[in-house]
């Protein structure tokens, strides 16, 4: 039956081909754990990719309670907190996850660094890298500011002052993360937006950049 | 493609009229053959093991969820001017940076621009500036010994922004002290903060509710000084931030027994 629905679907739009893409690439001995424990290190990128992952989903979950304005932001956060079911795990997940993931980029950053896998002709994947890796440190830092709490304000007023203070473009990067004069109510619905569309969708583009390309020129080879 | 005005190029012909080239060359991955040992298949051997790394690693994550509630501070409040902003852990670096007097004030552009500009910049464009064919990291000693020395001074910048927060916490108030006994909740003071609105926004057992914990509030600095049973009427009477001056319903006699009640809650 399923096999039938498969074959159904293959003659038409012959979808074989895009996952034996996947299936078929072969994993060399020198990053395989299960052959030289060493080769944990290879992991971590797919577990950045994992973290992410649980970051994508627990997100999805809390945007279904958390409202992005200056009145209910902190009470919708403390009621998903403490009231509902499961709330403080799934927040939990983000908050830690948040952490976790910046954690395993660094590792996977100088797993790469430090075997020279960014050397010819890998280089435009360490560029395409290095951009995942601040688009995340955006999305911590959009995010740190959306439950409203003490923390979040005044870390994200010190954090606007600190760009300000860059020479002849640093008025205009504040007034664009404030979205006016101060930090208040368009600054928490502008992060809540960079934080939940715009930023995710660069890290969605990125992610997918940086997988084609390692798919189309391989693993490093063994050092 | 379309364009191919000499000819010479081999013509390029698309299957139907859509624009997937007929010879397309197939992906097929690159061969390992050239290297000793076990290669193995993607699917369905080697992402079995990446699966089982994947669940032992969420194990650790979910129990790292588990034993830590993720923080929930008090409600965001612009005009709070004791509150010590810190920004998450891996900032800290980046503001440590700006608190020596080589990188701020008049220098301050060292701090935000040109240090972390030339750091990152020399990240983004490592593969240009490491050139050479050499990929072991003790081939390449200048790579790898500018690398270690950053981490070393990020790691070193975090531990020193950490101890100076540490430091300024200890002679400020705010943080909710560990130990969350009310003491002497027996007292003639803890009945009169309970019959008044005082227990709404600070909750039965000072924990804090829509209002600030009052947990170690006998341990509080108020300026220099610390705070008194006078600072405390005052706040009653006069209200701070988000809590309205007058809530306090009860005789100025009974104002001074829980203040001076509150004066006792000295939790560490």
């Amino acid at each position: 039956m399923l096999r039938a629905i498969y074959d159904w679907v293959d003659e038409r739009l012959d979808i074989t081909p895009l996952w034996r893409d996947v299936a078929d690439h072969e994993v060399p001995e020198h990053v395989n754990p299960a052959h030289h424990f060493s080769a944990f290190i290879y992991c971590f990128g797919g577990l950045t990719f994992f973290v992410v992952v649980i970051q994508i989903l627990s997100g999805m979950f809390l945007a279904m309670y958390y409202v992005p304005d200056i009145v209910n932001a902190h009470p919708s956060v403390n009621y998903l907190q403490n009231e509902l079911a499961m709330g403080a795990i799934v927040r939990g997940m983000h908050h830690w996850g948040a952490s976790v993931a910046i954690v395993m980029l660094f590792l996977h950053t100088l797993r790469v660094f430090f075997t020279g896998s960014y050397k010819h002709p890998r280089e435009f994947n360490w560029v395409v890298g290095m951009l995942i890796f601040f688009v995340m440190l955006g999305l911590g830092f959009t995010g740190y500011l959306l439950p409203w709490d003490n923390k979040a304000y005044f870390a994200t007023k010190v954090g606007v002052e600190i760009a300000a203070s860059v020479p002849v473009i640093g008025p205009y990067i504040a007034t664009f993360l404030q979205g006016g004069d101060i930090v208040g109510a368009q600054t928490l619905a502008r992060f809540f937006a960079l934080h939940v569309f715009f930023l995710p969708a660069a890290l969605l583009g990125l992610l997918g950049a940086h997988f084609i390309l390692i798919r189309r020129q391989g693993i490093s080879g063994p050092l | 493609m379309a364009h191919n005005p000499d000819g010479n190029q081999k013509q390029v012909h698309y299957v139907g009229d859509s624009r997937v080239r007929a010879d397309r060359p197939k992906l097929y991955p690159p061969d390992y053959s050239e290297f000793p040992g076990k290669s193995e298949a993607f699917f369905p051997d080697f992402l079995l093991k990446e699966w089982m790394v994947a669940a032992v690693f969420l194990v650790g994550f979910m129990t790292l969820v588990m034993a830590e509630e993720p923080p929930l501070g008090e409600l965001a409040d612009p005009t709070n001017t004791s509150f010590l902003p810190v920004p998450d852990w891996y900032f800290l670096f980046l503001y440590q940076l700006l608190k020596y007097k080589w990188a701020s004030g008049p220098f301050v552009v060292i701090g935000t621009v040109i240090l972390p500009g030339i750091a990152f910049t020399a990240l983004l464009l490592a593969p240009w500036l490491d050139r050479s064919k050499e990929r072991r990291p003790l081939k390449r000693p200048v790579a790898t010994g500018i690398m270690i020395v950053s981490l070393i001074s990020v790691a070193a910048l975090t531990w020193a922004a950490e101890v100076e927060h540490e430091k300024q916490m200890e002679s400020n108030p705010g943080e909710t002290p560990e130990n969350t006994k009310v003491i002497a909740q027996d007292e003639e003071g803890y009945r009169i903060y309970q019959k008044n609105a005082c227990i709404k926004c600070h909750g039965d057992q000072l924990q804090g509710l829509n209002g600030p914990s009052l947990l170690g509030i006998g341990n509080r600095m108020k300026g220099e000084h610390k705070m008194t049973a006078e600072d405390i009427i005052k706040i009653i009477d006069e209200g701070r931030g988000a809590m309205p001056a007058g809530m306090f319903q009860g005789s100025e006699q009974e104002k001074k027994i829980l203040a001076e009640w509150l004066m006792k809650q000295k939790q560490k």
